[in-house]
C-alpha cells in the first residue's frame, strides 16, 4: 500500500494544507509520496522533501501547469494512479476542483473533508454544515480523498530527507484554458492558518468600518474574516468567508463581532479553542459557542479594544 | 443552446439537524424539505441566461423520491421548460448521481449543464466534477459569473486565494457558488402555468446505471459539544480573561 498526496503549492512553495494532508497519509498503512505538478516549482518540491514521513516526492513540472487546471490535474494523477491504494489532496477550492475528476474515472465515490482516519478504509467526516459526523467505510478497491486541515495537526517540516523524482508530464487537456486571477493581497497571516482570527459581520455595516478589525487584526498577529452576509454586502472579498461553503478555522482564538451565529458559519469557526463574540443582541446564537461573551455595541468596544491592546 | 439543471430536494437550510437515536442518520419526520440553495442559483442562472437570448431551452433533472416532483415543479415556476424526475427511494452517492446525468446528458445533448458546488446536506461537493470527467468536458466550478459567447464560456470562480477566470469550450459544466446571482421568487401566475409544463419520470433500473453503493455509513454521531460560556461586562475584563485565564493573546 502506498499513499499519494497531491500537494497545494503556489509553485514556489507549499501552502500549509499540504502538510496536513501529508499527516493525514501518514496515518494509512505503507508509504507516502507526494506529488508536486506545477510550473518551476522545484523549491516546493525540495521544501516537501524535508517533511516529515515523507519517502519520496515525484514532479511533473510543465508550462500547463502553472495553474492547476483541474482538467489537467485529472489526465497528470490518472496516469500514475495504479501505483496508489489512496490518492489524497487538501478539502480546499484547490483539492475539491480535481479529485471528483479522478475518482470518477477511476470509479470510485471519494470521501470528502475527512476529519480523522479510523482505519485504512474508514473515516470520519461532518455532514449537514458540522451538525452530525459520519463514519464512513469505503468498499471501493481505491480510496480517493480530500482532507480537512482543521482535522489533522501539520507534520514537522524539517528532518525528513525524502528524493526528489522527476516524472513526464501529461498533455493540457485543452478542454479549459487558464484566463487570469485577481488574489487578495495582504501582509496578514493566511485565514486557515492563522492562530487568531478576527470576523465581522454585516454587524459591521460598511466596508470602510472593517478598518477598526483590521487594526484589531494587526496588534493580534491576527488574520480577517467574514461571514457570508458582510461578503455579500460586498464589505470585503468572497476568500474572506467562514462557513459551511466558506473556509473552515480552527484557529487558538476566534473573535466574532457583528455575527449573529447562523449555523452555517458556525459549521467553519466551532471547532476554535477560544471563541469570542461581540454582539448587541444578547440572544444571538453565536453566544451559545462562546467561551467570551460581551454584549455591547460594537462600534464602542472595539474601538476600546484596540485602545486597551 | 439548451442547458441542463440539476437539481436536489435536501433538507430545508433553516432547519436544525438532529441525529437520529439510533445513529443511523439524521431525523427526517415532518422536517421540512426545499430545493438545495446552491442549486436555486443554477436554476436562476440559466433563466438568466435564457433571458438573455443565450439559452433557449432549460430542462431540469432531479434524482430522488416521488416527492422531488414537487422540487422540479418549482424549478419550472421559476422558468425550466421542462423536467426530469429520475425516481430513486435510496439517496445515491455522488458517482451514481453523475452517472445518471451523463446518460440523461446523452439523450439530452445539452451544451452547458449547470449544478450547485454543494449538497447541503452530503457537503459532498462532487457531482458537477465528476459528471465533467465522465463526458470529458472542462469544468467551471465554484462561479460567480458566467459570460457565454463565441461558442464559449468564460467563468469567475470563487477559489481560497481570491477569484480565478477560466475560459471553456462548449459543451461545459458549471457549479455555482453563492455571489453567482440572488434567486428570484416564483409567482403565482408562474407557478400556476408550471403545472402544465412537461414532467416526465424514469425509474433508475430504466437507466442501466449501475448505481449500487460504494460505501457505507457505519455511524451518524452528534458533534462533541461545546461547554457553556460565559458573559464578560467590559472590554477590560475581557482583555484580562484572554491574557490570564486563556492565555491566548
Ligand atoms: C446555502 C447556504 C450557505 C451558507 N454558507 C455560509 C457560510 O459559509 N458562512 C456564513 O457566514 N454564512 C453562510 N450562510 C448564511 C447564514 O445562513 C447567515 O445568513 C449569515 O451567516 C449571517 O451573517 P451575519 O451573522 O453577519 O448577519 P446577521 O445574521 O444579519 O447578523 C448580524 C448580527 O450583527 C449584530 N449587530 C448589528 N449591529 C451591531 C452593533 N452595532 N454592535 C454589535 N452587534 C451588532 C446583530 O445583533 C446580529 O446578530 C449560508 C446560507 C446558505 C443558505
Ligand atoms: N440527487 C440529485 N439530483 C439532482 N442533482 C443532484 C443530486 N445530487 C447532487 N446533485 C447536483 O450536484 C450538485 C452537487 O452535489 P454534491 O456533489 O452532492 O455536493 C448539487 O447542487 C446538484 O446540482
Amino acid at each position: 500500500m502506498t499513499t499519494l498526496v497531491i500537494a497545494e503549492h503556489n509553485n514556489e512553495q507549499a501552502q500549509a494544507s499540504t502538510f496536513t494532508t501529508i499527516a493525514a497519509a501518514n496515518q494509512l498503512s505503507g508509504d507516502t509520496v507526494v506529488l508536486v505538478a506545477g510550473h518551476n516549482c522545484q523549491s516546493t518540491a525540495e521544501q516537501i522533501a524535508k517533511a516529515e514521513g515523507v519517502a519520496k516526492v515525484i514532479v511533473a513540472d510543465a508550462e500547463h501547469y502553472a495553474h492547476l487546471l483541474a482538467e489537467d490535474l485529472e489526465k497528470l494523477v490518472l496516469s500514475i494512479a495504479d501505483d496508489y491504494s489512496h490518492i489524497l489532496a487538501p478539502a480546499s477550492t484547490f483539492g475539491k476542483n480535481f479529485t471528483p475528476r479522478v475518482a470518477a474515472l477511476l470509479d470510485v465515490q471519494q470521501i470528502s473533508d475527512i476529519t480523522k482516519v479510523n482505519s485504512d478504509d474508514t473515516f470520519e467526516r461532518p455532514v449537514y454544515a458540522g451538525n452530525a459526523i459520519a463514519t464512513v467505510k469505503s468498499n471501493d478497491s481505491k480510496k480517493v480523498i480530500t482532507v480537512r486541515s482543521t482535522g489533522f495537526d501539520a507534520v514537522a517540516l524539517e528532518g525528513g530527507s525524502a528524493s526528489i523524482e522527476a516524472i513526464s508530464a501529461g498533455e493540457h487537456a485543452g478542454t479549459s484554458n487558464y484566463v487570469g486571477e485577481e488574489l487578495t493581497v495582504s501582509e496578514r497571516p493566511e485565514l486557515t492558518s492563522a492562530s487568531v482570527i478576527v470576523s465581522g459581520g454585516r454587524g459591521m455595516g460598511s466596508g470602510e468600518n472593517f478598518e477598526m478589525l483590521e487594526t484589531l487584526a494587526d496588534k493580534l498577529g491576527a488574520a480577517v474574516g467574514a461571514s457570508r452576509a458582510a461578503v455579500d454586502a460586498g464589505f470585503v472579498p468572497n476568500d474572506y468567508q467562514v462557513g459551511q461553503t466558506g473556509k473552515i478555522v480552527a484557529p487558538e482564538l476566534y473573535i466574532a463581532v457583528g455575527i449573529s451565529g447562523a449555523i452555517q458559519h458556525l459549521a467553519g469557526m466551532k471547532d476554535s479553542k477560544v471563541i469570542v463574540a461581540i454582539n448587541k443582541d444578547e440572544e444571538a446564537p453565536i453566544f451559545q459557542v462562546a467561551d467570551y461573551g460581551l454584549v455591547a455595541d460594537l462600534f464602542k468596544v472595539i474601538p476600546e479594544l484596540n485602545e486597551a491592546l | 443552446m439548451k442547458i441542463l439543471v440539476a437539481i436536489k430536494r435536501v433538507i430545508d437550510a433553516n432547519v436544525k439537524v438532529r441525529v437520529n437515536s439510533d445513529n443511523t442518520g439524521v431525523e427526517t419526520a415532518n422536517v421540512k424539505m426545499s430545493m438545495n440553495p446552491f442549486c436555486e442559483i443554477a436554476v436562476e442562472e440559466a433563466v438568466r441566461l435564457k433571458e438573455q437570448g443565450v439559452a433557449s431551452e432549460i430542462v431540469a433533472v432531479s434524482i430522488g423520491p416521488q416527492q422531488a416532483q414537487e422540487t422540479l415543479r418549482t424549478a419550472l415556476a421559476l422558468g425550466a421548460d421542462k423536467a426530469i424526475l429520475v425516481k430513486s427511494d435510496n439517496d445515491l452517492e455522488s458517482l451514481a448521481v453523475a452517472k445518471i446525468l451523463k446518460s440523461l446528458v446523452e439523450k439530452e445533448e445539452p451544451q452547458m449543464v449547470l449544478l450547485g458546488k454543494q449538497s447541503i446536506d452530503g457537503d459532498n461537493n462532487q457531482t458537477g466534477q465528476m459528471l465533467g470527467a465522465l463526458l470529458g468536458w472542462g469544468q467551471g466550478t465554484f462561479a460567480s459569473e458566467v459570460k457565454v459567447d463565441d461558442g464559449k464560456a468564460q467563468v469567475t470562480r470563487e477559489i481560497d486565494g481570491g477569484l480565478q477566470t477560466v475560459e471553456l469550450g462548449l459543451p461545459a459544466i458549471v457549479t455555482t457558488d453563492l455571489r453567482l446571482n440572488e434567486p428570484r421568487f416564483a409567482s403565482l401566475p408562474n407557478i400556476m402555468k408550471a403545472k402544465r409544463k412537461p414532467l416526465e419520470e424514469i425509474a433508475v433500473v430504466d437507466l442501466g446505471v449501475d448505481v449500487a453503493p460504494r460505501t457505507e455509513t457505519l455511524k451518524v454521531a452528534n458533534p462533541p459539544a461545546r461547554s457553556e460560556g460565559i458573559k464578560v461586562e467590559t472590554v477590560a475584563e475581557l482583555v484580562d480573561k484572554l491574557k490570564n485565564e486563556a492565555k491566548v493573546i
